[in-house]
This record gives structure tokens, sequence and C-alpha cells, in this order.
């Protein structure tokens, strides 16, 4: 279900041609910075690298600051342009993905902070094969969830959603198995108790891509899915004869 | 749907099962989503061709009109919707050279067959114009012009339909101290509810309006559309605007016409936000058709 991205250079108004294609790309701007910044937090944990988890730290307030003007720009387009269909679609939508990229920052930004705890820590890493797979699971979910936006890619985005199913059975198994850690040795619970924190913000960022792809399935079918099970949801972008 | 058992037919068409013909199967191409069960149809359109001269203006539209809503005609000019809105009360007659096929029926009565009278039939469905009309008489003459026409005589009914039909119009307020003076006197917006309110003192069943905001000011076209969403109640409306925005506010449903044909007729509420044909589309977006 790909549509011709091109799609906004077709109005009469070349100005508002230019504002919607602006705002599009500034959103893939932000989605770029974001899911880098998954990516980082994950390997600062890992790789027990401090400065990279500072410099995630940082980068947080980037995110938000480009949160606020894509905001401000999709609230100028509704006065001014009063768009319709597709465009209002595309508006709304936008206006509402950030809300959930800013998140997704906000929890990279979280896990940035327990690594540097567990640097400081320094003892030997447990239950990081977990964050590991989960970490890079929910990056390639956000990368999807963003990949779709960028091509108009309904049924993408619904791979988007399934997999957070099984994101979040990872995270259900590897809680059990963090439990498993602390009773085994009490004196490491304070660790892993920082290691679920991790593993719970990295399940919120799989939430939050799931959310990112609901709101692509709207864009483009112009069906609203959230908080419909997947089967409905994979109806929905299966009936759809939009090409 | 109930009242089509007492329609009369044109014999001269070749749909002769149009009893059973649904709503909904009437409607082109709004696939599953436009649901009108809970509608009673006040208009129903069957195969309406209209040519001036040679050309054809409108190709062939089927469409349902329901009770007690607000329905909106868009589309570029030249499409057909005035067009079609005149059909409704046979303003086309006036035109020499305009040819009518098809049915229009109103209340199951095909309003083209011979024995119809015309005055009734505008009696019954009121027009109202882009631009205000009133007569050169003073504001309460305006409004009590069509009830003195049918022979209303005694001043007790006259004041008491003027009062009414002038608050219905949501001007009794601003003109109540000056009934008597001339209309010409009023603002662009107040003649214009003069008008609706002139249209509505003989109690007609629909009311057809052809662009009436397109020559007010902004506060005045609110006023108009408060007065729309209020009449609805009453009377079945229909709206012709090249405010899209005008017809997102105040309709109910939506009809989109190019060129003559009928192309998206549906839910407000989903035509502008998920159209389902790509002509609908690139037209409320303004995009190139």
């Amino acid at each position: 279900m790909t549509r011709e991205n091109d799609g906004f250079s077709q109005h009469i108004s070349q100005q508002f041609n230019d504002e919607l294609e602006s705002l599009r790309t500034r959103l893939l701007e932000m989605g770029g910075l974001v899911e880098k910044q998954v990516y980082d937090a994950v390997t600062a944990l890992i790789e027990a690298d401090g400065k990279l988890a500072e410099k995630v730290r940082e980068n947080d307030n980037a995110t938000n600051a480009m949160e606020r003007q894509i905001d401000e720009e999709c609230m100028r387009i509704l006065a001014r342009r009063q768009p319709a269909a597709s465009d209002l679609r595309l508006v709304v939508n936008i206006s509402k993905i950030i809300v959930d990229l800013e998140r997704i920052g906000d929890e990279a930004s979280k896990i940035a902070r327990r690594a540097l705890q567990l640097i400081e820590e320094g003892q030997a890493p447990r239950g990081y094969v977990e964050c590991r797979h989960i970490g890079y699971h929910v990056h390639k979910m956000v990368q999807q969830s963003l990949d779709s936006f960028a091509r108009y890619d309904s049924r993408q985005a619904l791979e988007v959603a399934q997999e957070d199913k099984i994101v979040d059975r990872e995270y259900k198994t590897a809680m059990r198995e963090m439990v498993t850690y602390m009773m085994e040795d009490p004196r490491s619970i304070s660790r892993v108790l920082n290691i679920l924190w991790v593993l719970r913000s990295l399940e919120r960022v799989g939430d939050h891509a799931r959310n990112v792809a609901e709101h692509v399935i709207h864009m483009v079918e112009g069906t609203n899915v959230r908080h419909l099970s997947l089967k409905r949801m994979a109806e929905e972008v299966g009936r759809s004869g939009r090409s | 749907m109930n009242t089509e058992s007492t329609m009369n037919m044109q014999t001269s068409l070749p749909q002769t099962d149009k009893m059973t013909v649904s709503a909904t199967t009437a409607l082109p191409q709004t696939g599953d989503r436009l649901s009108m069960e809970n509608e009673t149809i006040k208009i129903q359109v069957n195969d309406l061709k209209l040519y001036y001269g040679n050309d054809q203006a409108l190709k062939g539209i089927d469409m349902v009109i329901p009770e007690r809503k607000v329905t909106a005609f868009i589309g570029p000019s030249g499409c057909g919707k005035s067009t079609l809105l005149r059909c409704f009360n046979r303003m086309n007659d006036l035109v020499d050279i305009c040819r009518i096929t098809g049915e229009v029926l109103i209340g199951g009565k095909n309003i083209y067959d011979r024995d119809v009278d015309v005055a009734e039939l505008r009696r019954n469905v009121g027009m109202v114009f882009q631009k205000p009309n009133p007569f050169p008489k003073t504001i309460y003459e305006n409004v009590a012009y069509g009830l003195r026409l049918q022979g209303v005589r005694s001043k007790r009914v006259l004041d008491e339909v003027v009062e009414q039909s002038l608050r219905s119009a949501a001007l009794w307020d601003e003109v109540k101290d000056r009934l008597h003076d001339n209309a010409f006197g009023m603002s662009g917006g107040q003649q214009q509810r003069l008008v609706i309110a002139r249209a509505i003192a003989i109690q007609p069943q629909v009311l057809l309006l052809d662009e009436p905001a397109s020559a007010l000011d902004p506060i005045s076209t609110l006023k108009i559309e408060e007065l729309i969403n209020d009449l609805k109640d009453e009377y079945t409306i229909v709206i012709v605007t090249h405010n899209m925005q005008q017809a997102a506010r105040v309709s109910d449903y939506t009809a989109f016409m190019y060129m003559g044909e009928l192309i998206e007729f549906g839910d407000t509420n989903t035509l502008f936000t998920n159209p389902g044909r790509k002509q609908t589309e690139d037209y409320i977006t303004g995009r190139y058709g």
C-alpha cells in the first residue's frame, strides 16, 4: 500500500506544497535523531561507554525543541490553510507522531542515565544480553515505523505493530530472568533493578513505535486503528483499495 | 422511503422497479461507508439529465436527499451544482433552451409530472439566492408578502407569522423596533436573513440555498450558518456553496459534482477527512484535478 510521496507537489498553492513538504522533512529529521538516541543509549549501556551516555543525555534537549517547533508549525498550517482529507490527516498525525517520538527520546535519555549508574558501579554485567536483544529489536521498530511514514506504507506500519507483541513477550521473559538473578544473589538487587528499569524503558519504546505505526496507518488509510486488535488492524489495512 | 409507495412514475422511463431500489443502491461510488438507513428520504433524483441547447449540463444524476438534514453541493464552477439545485423547484423552466429528462421525486411525487402546479411546488420548495433580493417594501411587508398572496388578511395572523419567521431567521431582536422601515436600509447580512425569513414564512418543506453567504462578511456568514443549523430541525435544506469549509461546517451530507456528474455523495465527516474518490480528494485539498 505505498503511495506516491510527491503528492504534496500537486497543490495549486506552491507555498502550501512547500509547507507540507518541509513539515514532513522535519518530522523525519526528528525521527532520525530519536532513532539514533535509542541506538546510542543501548550501545552506551552494553559497551559501558560513559561519554556516549552523556551525549544521549544532552541530545534530549534537541528532540524536545524539535517537538515544540514541529507542533507550532502544525498549528500554523491548521490555522492558515485549513487542510482537508489526506492533508488534514498528514498534519494531525504528524502532530501526534512527534509526541511519541519525544517520549521515545525521553526513554532513551532514561536508559542513558541508568547506563551511567551501572558504569559507575562497574560490576560484571548481568542482563545485558536481554537489554541488547530487546534494545536492538525496538530500535529497528522505530526505524521501520519512520520508514513506513516516509513511504506511506501502511503494510510496513502494520508489521511494526505486530512486532510490538513479540517485544512484549520478550520483555516478560527477561523480567522473569531478572527476578531469578535477584533471588540467586541478593547482593545484585540494586544493579538488577537498574537493568529492570532499562528493560521497562525499552518496552515503552516499542509501545511508542507501535503508536507511530498506528498513526501512519491512519494517515495512509484514513481509518483510525488505535486500540484495535492486531487482527482488526490487519483487516483494515488489507481492505483498503488505495494505491 | 415510505413515501415512495405513493409516487407517481413517469411511464416513459425504462426503469420500472424503482419502488424496490433502496436509497443506498441509488448512490454512486460511496462504497459501504454511507448508511442512510436512519434517514427519511425527502428528495430522490433518478437519472436526471439536463441540456442547455446542445450542451449537457447534468449527465444522469442519481441521488437522494434526506429529510431534515443539510445537504451541501460542492464542486468547481460550471460543474452543475446550481443547475441541479434549481431543478428542485423547477427554476430551470424559466430558461427557454433548457430540456430535462429523468425524475425528481419530492415526497414521492415527480415534480416534472404534467399535473404538478409549479406555483404550489415553489411554495413548498423555497429558494434563497446569492445576493439578497428583498422587495422594495418594509421589513414587515417583505415577510408578510407570501401570506398576503395566499389571501391571508388577518392582522393578528400576519403579525404572528412575521414575528415567528423573523425569530426563526435570528433577526427579530435586531429589527423589532423598525419593522416598518424599508428593507433596503438593512445590512447585507440582515437582508439575507430577511429573505430567509420571507422564505420560511410560508412554511415550505424544502429550503434551497444557492451560495447564501458568498456576498457576506465573516460574521454575517457565521450567523447564516448558525441559522441553517437551527432551521434543519424543521426543514430539509440543500445548499450550494463554493466555500468548502462552509460545506464542512454546516452540512450533514455532501455531494461533490464535477462536469455535470455526481462524483461522490457521502456523510460530510467522512467526505472531508477520508474521501472515497481521488477526484474528490484533489478538489477538497486544492490539487489539480
